[in-house]
């Protein structure tokens, strides 16, 4: 379909050369717009749109009640209207800002006379005005986010209590009496998926890593899996675990600092951790006291710096 | 007058046939009896985490086919369905039924690997000829449906990005019949052969509390009798309106591990017949997705049983189109940490064996 908009672009209203020349431009633009999202921009392109269309959003904006004046401007210009059709045809492919920036060039492009103004600038109001719908559906879903994470806390419930609250009171509950009153940082429910979550401190984590596996109420034999993420501010490292015997999900965090981070080792109370600790290491940087073989593992032994770390800048720009 | 001996340090791999890719083991070795033993990983480290950070979600998608490219196509449903539970997306039914065949099949093709590649290893070729013959009518069929053999880029957040051509169900469901009468030929070949028995029967033997405590999953969690499998347990995708049984054997052993996954091929035929007579004729492909997928500021862990055990995604989003760090857990990479215990003791022979019934993809190992 993209290829037959592209064909009749081309060849369209010979008898208007330059016209026929934009559309094809346009039509390029489509073309090399890369088939997942845009993420290759010709930067060009970008010159363009900085220097011809740069205020095109703006525009799009005032235009967007104009609808019916671009649509005739489209009507009576035909390469134009081609070229805006294969600009729309490419409008579900572009996925990200810089797609929309390809988008943009081509409006610049086509920008040279005033129907071709109006016509892109037709297309741009309508991906002005879904964006905008966008913008605010994240913004209200943003603002229902906060309201559940504000009162998160433990006090306080969240407006539909999550039906895993009580498993998390008890979680708390459990730890705070085996391991000891400072052992819970903080506990919430994670709103996706209704995990149970808590975050410890790092120094009682074993001794709480230990209650989680043995205490008849909570079993959590099971340790799924081991993240480590650099929050910028902080590290985290972060320990899925569930219980094979009653099949309860609990999400586990701890906070570390960002100079020197380092988290006890948890290897001795679930082995799965030895391999995720020297990964986390790895990439992370994270140090795991009482680790029995905390080596690099995924990359070169003599590696320079830590890969997944927000700064990391390669010690070989060659690499 | 004793014998002076000395303890050999032997490289395996990592460019030996048996480990199926690039893996090292280091081995101590005291005469033929394994007394040390050190896997080396990372030669296929593509920083996949890392590059995942500056790309969208759908462009993050062909990334994961090339972690197990044995069973690309599970790789793909778990990034979909971790960003669609974050939003919220509901995906239609045809593309979840398309998503749950495509799965089903791929996980008998990549027990089929596993079956050829398995004997070849502990020296029997013939089986792998019939095991590739036959994973060439899924592989093709996979062709049909979205042009690749391997690397699929199949599923979209939301959906599917190719319907079934027309009469691809009715091929899918020849396949299955065909299929049926060919593990009969698998067991008449291999199953009862007593070289075969004597090689696997009590080799590489752990116990369910080990399988836990080292976060097995897969067949090497449920060859000692533990029946964990997501598809039961924590059901996703529409596993909950089909009947099938939880393979699982009860030796620990590599022929409990063997037996598992043939089993396994049996389980999920019995899905495919089911999920191929109710497959709704017609319906949308793709939910209702915005333009660009940006999941809410939050982070989600998800799992789903791939044909190696739990494989799982953890999104932690800052409400961008790009992750703001996306960690998978990758089953052979957890699987494999085993093996150190498993071969302490053993002869250098049954090293292929033991790694073998693992059942790793360095792809995936290393990520």
């Amino acid at each position: 379909m993209k290829q037959d908009q592209t064909v009749r672009a081309g060849t369209a209203e010979p008898s208007d050369p330059p016209a026929a020349e934009r559309a094809e431009q346009a039509a390029g633009t489509n073309e090399a717009a890369p088939l997942v999202a845009g993420a290759d921009v010709n930067p060009s392109r970008i010159d363009q749109t900085a220097a011809e269309g740069g205020e095109t959003p703006a525009q799009g904006a005032e235009q967007r009640e104009g609808d019916g004046v671009s649509e005739k401007a489209r009507q009576t210009v035909t390469p134009e209207k081609q070229a805006d059709s294969s600009k729309q045809a490419d409008a579900p492919k572009g996925g990200d800002e810089s797609g929309s920036a390809a988008e943009g060039a081509t409006a610049g492009a086509a920008a040279k006379n005033e129907a071709g103004v109006k016509a892109a600038d037709s297309a741009d109001a309508d991906k002005e005005a879904k964006r905008k719908a966008a913008a605010e559906a994240r913004a209200a879903r943003a603002a229902a986010k906060a309201k559940a994470d504000g009162d998160g806390g433990e006090s306080a419930q969240p407006k539909p209590p999550s039906p895993n609250q009580p498993l998390l009171d008890r979680l708390v509950d459990i730890l705070k009496r085996e391991v000891g009153e400072d052992a819970v940082e903080s506990a919430w429910i994670n709103p996706i998926g209704d995990i149970p979550t808590v975050s410890l401190r790092a120094e009682r984590l074993v001794d709480c890593a230990r209650v989680l596996r043995d205490h008849p109420e909570l079993q959590l034999n099971y340790l799924r899996n081991v993240a480590g993420v650099d929050m910028e501010t902080h590290m985290e490292v972060v320990y899925h675990l569930i219980s094979l015997n009653n099949k309860i999900n609990y999400s586990i965090k701890v906070k570390t600092d960002r100079e020197h981070p380092s988290v006890p080792s948890v290897s001795e109370v679930w082995s799965t951790a030895n391999w995720n600790e020297r990964e986390i290491y790895d990439l992370l940087g994270i140090d795991f006291p009482g680790h029995p073989d905390l080596r690099r593992i995924l990359m070169p032994d003599d590696w320079v710096g830590y890969p997944l770390r927000k700064d990391y800048v390669p010690a070989d720009p060659e690499v | 007058m004793a014998i002076r001996t000395e303890e050999l340090l032997l490289n395996v791999g990592p460019q030996h046939p048996s480990t199926h890719g690039v893996l090292r083991v280091v081995v101590k070795l005291d005469g033929e009896v394994i007394t040390e033993a050190t896997p080396v990983i990372g030669y296929l480290h593509r920083g996949t985490e890392k590059l995942a950070e500056n790309l969208n979600y759908t462009q993050i998608i062909p990334y994961t086919d090339r972690m197990d490219y044995v069973s690309a196509m599970t790789n793909n449903y778990v990034l979909c369905h971790t960003v669609e539970k974050m939003m919220g997306i509901e995906v239609p039914e045809r593309a979840e039924f398309l998503r749950l065949i495509v799965m089903e099949l791929q996980r008998i093709a990549s027990h089929q690997v596993w079956w050829g590649t398995y004997l070849l290893d502990i020296g029997s070729l013939s089986p792998f000829l019939y095991a590739f013959r036959d994973r060439e009518i899924i592989i093709n069929l996979f062709n049909e449906l979205c042009g690749a053999r391997l690397t699929y880029n199949y599923m979209r957040v939301g959906g599917v990005k190719w319907d079934a051509p027309e009469g691809w169900i009715d091929k899918v469901k020849d396949f299955v019949k065909y299929m049926k009468g060919r593990l009969e030929v698998y067991d008449r070949l291999v199953t009862g052969n007593e070289i075969f028995l004597a090689r696997v029967k009590g080799v590489g033997k752990y116990d369910a509390q080990t399988a836990i405590d080292y976060g097995l999953s897969g067949a090497n969690l449920r060859c000692t009798g533990v029946a964990w499998d997501l598809r039961k347990t924590q059901p996703y995708s529409l596993y909950d309106r089909f009947e099938f049984d939880v393979a699982t054997a009860e030796e620990g052993d590599c022929w409990a591990r063997y037996k598992v996954r043939l089993e396994e091929i049996r389980q999920s035929l019995r899905i495919l017949e089911q999920a191929l007579e109710q497959f709704p004729p017609e319906g949308e492909i793709m939910g209702k997705v915005p333009r660009v997928v940006r999941p809410p500021e939050g982070e989600y862990y998800a799992a789903i049983e791939s044909p190696r055990g739990e494989i799982g995604c953890y999104i932690v989003s800052k409400g961008k189109a790009e992750p703001y760090r996306l960690k998978f857990r990758r089953p052979s990479f957890v699987n494999l940490q085993v093996l150190p215990k498993l071969l302490v003791g053993e002869t250098m022979t049954n090293l292929v064996t033991i790694l073998g019934s693992i059942d790793i993809v360095l792809g995936e190992v290393d990520c």
